[in-house]
């Protein structure tokens, strides 16, 4: 079994590396998730005085 | 199907595919007889490698593709195609390099084909560096396209390097004398497995990246109609 800590080490850091760039996949989904709530928020304000006060714009999106 | 149906399709089969290779790599497939152990490095380095090509591949086409005809989307799918890229062929590198130890004696050497690969490597860590630091103007995707397709022109010198050059690094898939290096059909079968495991988890990585970046696209679109509403209804008081 010489040579064993190498093909470990080796495995290891592949399988790491996966874990880490899935895992900054899932940290930037959660970001998105966080924006896309933010602007729906926003939307709903701009609705909300758009139906306060007819003149203003509506943004159906 | 739509597309989290497809991205969900494509985890469960990398989890399958990926459990398969690594019972094929650790309790299948005999060990070389010279390299020993250390060659089991092989049967995911080779993987790394192909998505590593295919992700840059990608990155010119979609370059190609903006270039030409302007849409985001092309300019989001070579950004998730050069991200992914970028991490397959370091882990690439890194697995050669570990192998090389043992085999070598050295964990690097300035060998054609490594060299070559490194200025692969130099060229897509360009192109993410130049994406990370400036804004998502249409002026810096032309930049990073062009980028993307010249560093791609790399990807087939690195393949006819060691038929082209001198190089100490083995050519197993097609050796000089053609054919392959695989004397057992053991040691076939486990890298086709290693290559269909990789390319899994390529396509569902790259599929991911993709749509947050679409997603993200149309959030700037939507954000941006969202400021002019409100500078609108502003100006209407």
């Amino acid at each position: 079994m010489e040579h064993l800590g190498y093909l470990f080490a080796a495995y290891s850091i592949i399988f790491a590396v996966i874990f880490l760039y899935v895992m900054f996949i899932w940290r930037r989904q959660t970001a998105l998730d966080a924006e896309l709530r933010t602007l729906e928020a926003r939307m709903a304000a701009l609705n909300e005085r758009s139906a306060a006060s007819p003149s203003e714009p509506r943004t159906d999106i | 199907m739509n597309n989290s149906a497809i991205r969900n399709w494509l985890g469960y089969s990398t989890l399958a595919l990926m459990l398969a290779a690594l019972f094929m790599v650790f309790d299948y497939v005999p060990p070389e007889a010279e390299q020993g152990i250390a060659q089991l490095i092989f049967y995911f380095h080779v993987p790394l490698a192909w998505v590593a090509f295919a992700s840059f591949g990608i990155v010119a086409i979609a370059g190609v593709f903006y270039l030409w005809l302007g849409d985001q989307l092309w300019d989001d799918l070579g950004y998730a195609a050069a991200e992914t890229g970028m991490v397959f062929c370091t882990l690439m590198i890194v697995a050669g390099s570990i192998w090389a130890k043992p085999i070598w004696g050295t964990w690097w050497t300035w060998d054609s084909r490594l060299t070559t690969t490194f200025i692969l490597w130099l060229m897509y860590g360009g192109y993410l560096m130049l994406r990370a630091s400036a804004e998502d103007t249409p002026q810096v995707a032309r930049f990073g396209a062009v980028l993307g397709i010249v560093a791609a022109l790399d990807v087939p010198i690195v393949i006819a390097s060691v038929r082209l050059w001198r190089t100490i690094h083995p050519a197993v898939l097609v050796t000089k004398n053609g054919g392959h290096g695989l004397e057992d059909p053991r040691m076939v079968a486990t890298l086709l497995v290693c290559l269909a495991a990789f390319t899994a988890l390529w396509a569902w990585l790259l599929m991911l990246r993709f749509s947050q970046l679409r997603t993200r696209t149309r959030m700037s679109a939507l954000s941006m109609k969202i400021a002019f509403a409100n500078a609108a209804a502003s100006d209407s008081k």
